[in-house]
């Protein structure tokens, strides 16, 4: 369906950028949802480094993925401030009930951790489709799946 | 028209203030709704003011459910209701506050230049355009500032580094990778007062000689980037950036960049790395950035309140912001009081105030109302302290002291039903997920760290946070061994089975 033109598109606005890969990587996952592999060379030619340059940055940072998400992605946050309100027991209560493990997508679902939303005062605090939640119990959360709000 | 405040910051946000807003505005076409920063107190977000002949009172936590409450008691003219909080200024948390670098959040629309420059908005900027390089450093040098974002490096030394650097090209970096569990001063900052951070890299660039900022801006804050991309562009077409600032022929311009979710590129040789499109190794010092940083060249790396703090040390002198703190803490510091807390927020405070006064008076106990157990202070590289600690005097060197950290000034209280081995064990595998993996005391240190823990073995244990201490690279690796060093002599009890 997609010639990955969109790809070329993207590389050649940040290729003269300095610094520009991380950027332009962003700009490849807001496309495609993820870095699709065959972006990889598209990007390494653009920018000038080699494919394993790319794919090195790629794997080293949390945000970028390297596989379509779930429909739903949920964010749960694993820190210090969210862990002294409950985080641990919610997290559990997560994975029970989305039958997945942090880490892991189906095709309804992408759970994830998180470190730190900067929302500590309202902890725990669970993201849901790019919207943050503060003082998530394990009943809210079920309440939130419930009413559709995923 | 009557003026109605409603924050927009990310936690009134995620306590629904966009729809309180708009079931506000709703109510009368004689309402004006103004979406302002925030004050910071955070446990009566949505915080809604409504400007009066006294001034602005205060309602709170306002949910869509109590604005028809709201407005039956007369709120508009200031009416009496449950959630009345009388006038916003008169509030205790708030008042008992000294507020020089957040002065402006809460009180004015962040994106409003007109309400930043009424409000003694870019004084700072206009007073440096008259000052040789090294005048404005040496007022930041006489501030006695020193680094918000963790390490307390005298600020005014870094700039005179850089600025005696000889280079074509120099660069101010402002690190917003404020990735400190139980910290969102930064947030707030660039959320409720972007332009002062504007203001404050612009006066580091024309003391430096640099002509280009770039703000590391941590992913997990979307509506920052927002509020600060356009921020720039207003700045920008008020010339108070681009090519001739304020009409002087003096250059600066800023870029925001986003990181992607790495904890270590906090750390600022790794920004550097992750800012230049690379994976977030950190680096070697020496070269210290301040010689060869971005690109190269000569760097300033300032925390994003320590170049907010910038403007004000302009406005009004550097001896007047050294008027504020105790021995070699000069001015100001934000607190973040969070965790398991009834009032948690943001508490601007000279230093010298003691930990007491944070958890007990302004944040009031417990959130659950059980005891008080723990309160870790400086984010996850930070000691937790107990009960006992609470008499101690928030200054940076009163807190090494004592083996703590200050950091970045996050507090986050535990309460009895923490269990503090669980709490080290987090520390090593927080650091096994973010380690950037150059050093081997950071990136093998802590999975074997866990490894002890789980197997009990503390005199092992306690060989291997000194060597994590001493060996490592970065204060990643560095400082991983405080917080589980506190927790084992703190709470042996937690530690036996």
């Amino acid at each position: 369906m997609d010639d990955f033109l969109q790809a070329t598109n993207i590389v050649h606005r940040f290729k003269k950028m300095p610094g520009g890969l991380l950027e332009c990587l962003h700009a490849i996952q807001d496309f495609y949802g993820y870095v699709p592999k065959e972006t990889i060379n598209i990007m390494a030619n653009g920018f000038n480094i080699s494919r394993a340059e790319v794919h090195g940055v790629i794997s080293y940072y949390h945000d970028f993925k390297t596989l379509p998400l779930g429909r739903n992605v949920v964010r749960v946050c694993q820190a210090e401030a969210c862990q002294s309100m409950g985080s641990r027991e919610l997290t559990s209560r997560i994975v029970d009930l989305l039958e997945l493990d942090l880490g892991e997508t189906n095709e309804e679902y992408t759970l994830d951790a998180a470190y730190c939303f900067g929302n500590c005062a309202l902890s725990p605090n669970v993201e849901i489709n790019g919207k943050l939640h503060p003082r998530v119990s394990p009943d809210k959360f079920e309440k939130l799946i419930k009413a559709g709000a995923l | 028209m009557i003026n109605v405040y409603v924050p927009r910051d990310t936690a009134s946000i995620s306590m629904g203030a966009d729809d309180v807003a708009a079931c506000i505005s709703a109510l009368s076409t004689e309402i004006n709704v103004i979406r302002n920063g925030t004050w910071g107190m955070t446990y009566l977000e949505p915080l809604v003011e409504v400007e009066t002949n006294n001034g602005r009172v205060a309602y709170g936590p306002v949910s869509v459910a109590d604005v028809s409450s709201l407005y039956a008691a007369g709120f508009l003219n200031g009416g009496d209701h449950l959630l009345f909080q009388g006038l916003t200024s008169e509030i205790d948390y708030l008042k008992k506050q000294e507020r020089l670098t957040f002065a402006r959040c809460g009180l004015i629309d962040p994106l409003s230049i007109n309400d930043y420059k009424e409000n003694d908005g870019f004084k700072g900027l206009e007073k440096a355009l008259k000052l040789s390089s090294k005048e404005i450093v040496d007022e930041i040098i006489t501030s006695g500032l020193r680094g918000r974002g963790g390490a307390a490096f005298p600020t005014g030394i870094k700039w005179n580094t850089v600025m005696e650097a000889e280079a074509e090209q120099k660069y101010i970096c402002c690190n917003a990778d404020e990735g400190d569990s139980g910290t969102f001063s930064d947030r707030i900052l660039m959320e409720s007062d972007p332009f002062c951070l504007i203001e404050g890299m612009t006066i580091a660039g024309l003391a430096v000689g640099a002509t280009m900022g770039y703000i590391y801006l941590r992913s997990e804050y979307p509506l920052c980037k927002s509020i600060l991309k356009k921020a720039i562009a207003i700045a920008n077409i008020n010339n108070y950036l681009g090519k001739n600032i304020c009409g002087s022929g003096k250059y600066f311009d800023i870029e925001v960049r986003l990181g992607a979710g790495s904890y270590v590129c906090g750390e600022e040789t790794a920004m550097l790395e992750s800012l230049e499109g690379k994976r977030g190794m950190v680096r070697a010092k020496p070269p210290l950035p301040a010689h060869i940083g971005l690109f190269g060249k000569p760097t300033v790396i300032n925390n994003v309140l320590s170049l907010a703090s910038v403007p004000i040390i302009l406005d009004k002198g550097g001896d007047h912001y050294a008027n504020y703190g105790i021995g070699r803490s000069r001015g100001t510091i934000a607190f973040q009081i969070t965790g398991n807390i009834k009032r948690g927020g943001l508490v601007e405070k000279a230093f010298g105030v003691n930990l007491g006064t944070l958890v007990n008076d302004f944040g009031g106990g417990t959130w659950s109302g059980k005891e008080l157990k723990a309160i870790q202070v400086g984010g996850p590289l930070g000691a937790y302290l107990s009960r006992d600690d609470l008499e101690l005097l928030l200054d940076y060197e009163a807190f090494s002291e004592v083996g703590a950290v200050l950091g970045h000034g996050g507090i986050v209280i535990f309460d009895e039903t923490a269990n503090m081995k669980d709490q080290a064990k987090f520390a090593f595998d927080f650091c096994a997920i973010e380690s950037c993996g150059k050093c081997t005391p950071c990136r093998i240190g802590s999975t074997r760290g866990t490894e002890l823990i789980e197997n009990q073995d503390y005199e092992l244990l306690e060989e291997l946070c000194d060597l994590m201490d001493t060996s490592s690279l970065c204060a990643m690796g560095g400082m991983t061994p405080i917080p589980v060093k506190s927790a084992l002599n703190k709470w042996p009890d937690d530690f036996k089975d």
